[in-house]
């Protein structure tokens, strides 16, 4: 028994480590794939391209817009003289807020009456697009909210201190900048482990099968188990280094902190690398060719990283998908990772996410290994 | 090991079905201590998926197989231990030195390591790989690499081995000293059966199994096979206008089988002496000239032609 394992992790791991580009393979693009997603991947909204349109070309007009041009949020591309301008340059994608000063905008406002601005805005993103008006309302109210400060200070010098006002309080936990970095590290994490060891367990097996070499193992007395775990190890093991290298580069190179204890990580890390052990070798039992298997794995992996929360709260999905998230064995890794990264929980934490992971793995291997059968049909 | 009495490889009644068609359709066979059993067969015919049936990789649909006494539905893995399979697609790892392969199979058989040395310097002696241990399998010639691939499949000195078109894509040199190597095999007790459609390698066997469309249709010698299934006389006829030769022959009742052979025809006639003389009157009357019209002894291949040609008229 253990002289064949021994000889399918030996020719394994010869296989891996003697082909420069397939070792090569295995390590960088994890890295440079982290470098990649984690400056990417990102909710934040920032220098969003913006025409402007001053009909009113007065004191008070600029001074709205040089907030604009001060602000972070927005970059204020061209000045237009013309309003049938603002369609084409959306249309092209120039900018994606066009902001239109009317005539008389200060005047009315000097009066104390309603002034108007209009937003024109490419809601195609409808995020962003989201985003950005409210940036503008802001931009507006608070613009709107001292010019009257100025003009009551004017006209009663006393008064403004008896105007009421709400002030917002915040006290972010865990991440106090609301860096978006520090919430999609731990989720690229998740992913690129997912990709790798699902698609490097399911090629591994499909590989053999079509070059034939899996029908010559067949003919010999090697255990079914014996086969998957020679299959499975080299990949468990590859998979963990991958999710310490990608770890590194999330802690030193983002600077995301690791607040919890490495060891709850590398429970969960285990636990979930075992669950993608499990996929990659159900594809493989469902795939003849190569082809096939790249094919049913991009069928896993969208869904499983849609359906995780590492873009989009789960909270917004309807009810039925939130409960089927459940089954999604990244949904609980990523709760894990963020969890030991950001917050620093642990095992009384996550321990009902770890169990799910243990549950999902245990189930997806057994039906693995007894779809595995040693025969050709 | 087998004792002495059991037969190494005997199947009853063997079925295949994939879905509603029968690849193999009730076959029946027997193969003794140290018999070279071919089989033969167009592509399609269930010869594969007869060898696959006997190494335990399909499931019979029908029927039973014995090999070295154990069934091969029940017991695969009994099976497994005693024979040796080597597939028409070289199965060996390409990327893994010759001498990796061997440990690796060497491993997958559990050879005992008192042992793996003597038949590891067997196996590169056989292959006349030795002193190229550390080539890797993927540089080498396809002739080496298929002894390579044998003695991958007898590093555990199986008693039955099982060949699916060894040969295929190897040039002849290769292919006769690959054969050597099974008779020498065979010589010292192993059973051997092997698929391929090569008739010169037919001969090297001592039965043969004829298959079509999954059943078996002829077997025997190959000197009987020549014998009962041509039923007749074999002429070579020599002429010009080949293929109007062809038409009319076969409209001449006496000419059984009609073939065209390179720039020849065979025609099998119940008597050559009544049959000559006919045939080239009729050819004559029509305007094509005869150059060369005589009896010939039958080869393999025109036993094949002739026997999957009455058995498609048959079926049509």
């Amino acid at each position: 028994m253990l002289r064949r394992l021994q000889g399918m992790l030996v020719k394994e791991f010869i296989q891996v480590f003697r082909d420069t580009r397939t070792r090569t393979l295995l390590f960088v693009p994890p890295i440079v794939q982290m470098l990649i997603f984690g400056y990417a991947a990102t909710l934040e909204v920032r220098h969003i391209p913006i025409a402007v349109l001053d009909y009113d070309n007065s004191q008070g007009s600029r001074e709205l817009l040089s907030r604009f041009t001060a602000s972070p949020y927005f970059d204020v591309r061209t000045y237009l003289s013309d309003r049938r301008e603002i369609g084409n340059l959306i249309d092209r994608g120039g900018v994606t807020v066009a902001l239109q000063i009317n005539g008389g905008f200060a005047q009315d406002l000097g009066k104390g009456q309603t002034a108007r601005l209009q937003v024109i805005v490419d809601s195609s993103n409808s995020n962003t697009a989201l985003i950005a008006v409210g940036y503008i309302n802001q931009i507006a109210a608070r613009f709107a909210q001292e010019f009257q400060r100025t003009q009551l200070f004017r006209t009663a010098p006393f008064a403004p201190s008896r105007i009421p006002s709400i002030v917002l309080e915040r006290r972010p936990l865990f991440n106090v900048n609301f860096d978006s970095q520090w919430f999609f590290v731990p989720g690229v994490i998740g992913n690129l482990i997912l990709v790798m060891v699902v698609s490097l367990t399911a090629f591994a097996v499909v590989r053999e099968r079509e070059i034939g070499t899996l029908e010559q193992i067949m003919v010999t007395p090697i255990g079914r188990l014996e086969f998957i775990l020679g299959k499975t190890v080299p990949f468990f093991l590859i998979g963990l280094f991958d999710t310490t290298l990608v770890s590194l580069v999330g802690t030193f190179w983002f600077g995301v902190p690791f607040r919890g204890n490495i060891g709850v990580l590398a429970i969960g890390s285990i636990l979930f690398i075992l669950c993608m052990l499990g996929i990659g070798l159900f594809i493989s039992t469902i795939s003849m060719t190569q082809q096939q298997a790249m094919v049913s794995g991009f069928f896993f992996n969208m869904p499983a990283i849609t359906f995780s929360g590492f873009g989009t709260p789960i909270s917004s999905m309807p009810e039925w998908l939130q409960a089927l998230t459940y089954l999604n064995p990244l949904r609980h890794f990523l709760e894990v990772l963020r969890g030991v990264y950001l917050k620093g929980v642990g095992l009384d934490v996550l321990w009902p996410q770890m169990a799910a992971m243990s549950l999902l793995a245990f189930v997806m291997l057994a039906i693995s290994v007894a779809r595995f059968q040693k025969s050709l049909d | 090991m087998m004792d002495h009495d059991t037969i190494p490889v005997l199947a009853h009644d063997l079925v295949k079905r994939f879905g509603d068609f029968v690849a193999v359709d009730h076959i029946n066979l027997e193969a003794r201590t140290g018999e070279v059993v071919g089989f033969l067969g167009p592509n399609g015919s269930g010869k594969s998926t007869t060898i696959r049936m006997l190494c335990g990789l399909l499931r019979p649909s029908a029927g039973q197989a014995l090999v070295a006494g154990f069934d091969v539905a029940r017991e695969p893995e009994q099976v497994r231990r005693r024979i040796g399979y080597m597939s028409q697609k070289f199965s060996l790892y390409n990327d893994l030195q010759v001498i990796e392969n061997i440990r690796f199979f060497a491993g997958m058989y559990d050879v005992p390591a008192s042992v793996l040395h003597e038949r590891t310097e067997w196996v590169l002696d056989m292959a006349g790989l030795a002193g190229r241990e550390s080539t890797i399998t993927g540089t080498l010639p396809g002739g080496w690499k298929q002894r390579l691939a044998l003695g991958c499949a007898v590093l555990h000195r199986p008693s039955i081995l099982f060949l699916d078109e060894p040969t295929s894509g190897v040039d002849p040199i290769s292919r006769r000293r690959f054969w050597e190597l099974i008779h020498a095999m065979a010589a010292e007790g192993v059973t051997v059966l092997v698929t391929t459609h090569y008739m010169d390698e037919a001969e090297y066997c001592n039965r043969l199994v004829l298959i079509f469309q999954g059943r078996i249709v002829a077997s025997g010698s190959p000197t009987e096979l020549k014998q009962q299934a041509m039923a007749g006389e074999l002429l070579l006829i020599e002429c010009d206008q080949l293929g109007p030769a062809l038409d009319l022959l076969q409209q001449v009742p006496e000419a059984r089988h009609v073939a065209l052979f390179g720039k020849a025809l065979h025609v099998v006639v119940p008597d050559a002496q009544t049959g000559i003389p006919r045939l080239r009157t009729a050819l004559s009357a029509h305007g094509i000239a005869v150059s060369r019209i005589e009896p010939i002894r039958a080869s393999l291949e025109d036993v094949f032609v002739s026997l999957t040609a009455q058995l498609s008229g048959q079926r049509t």
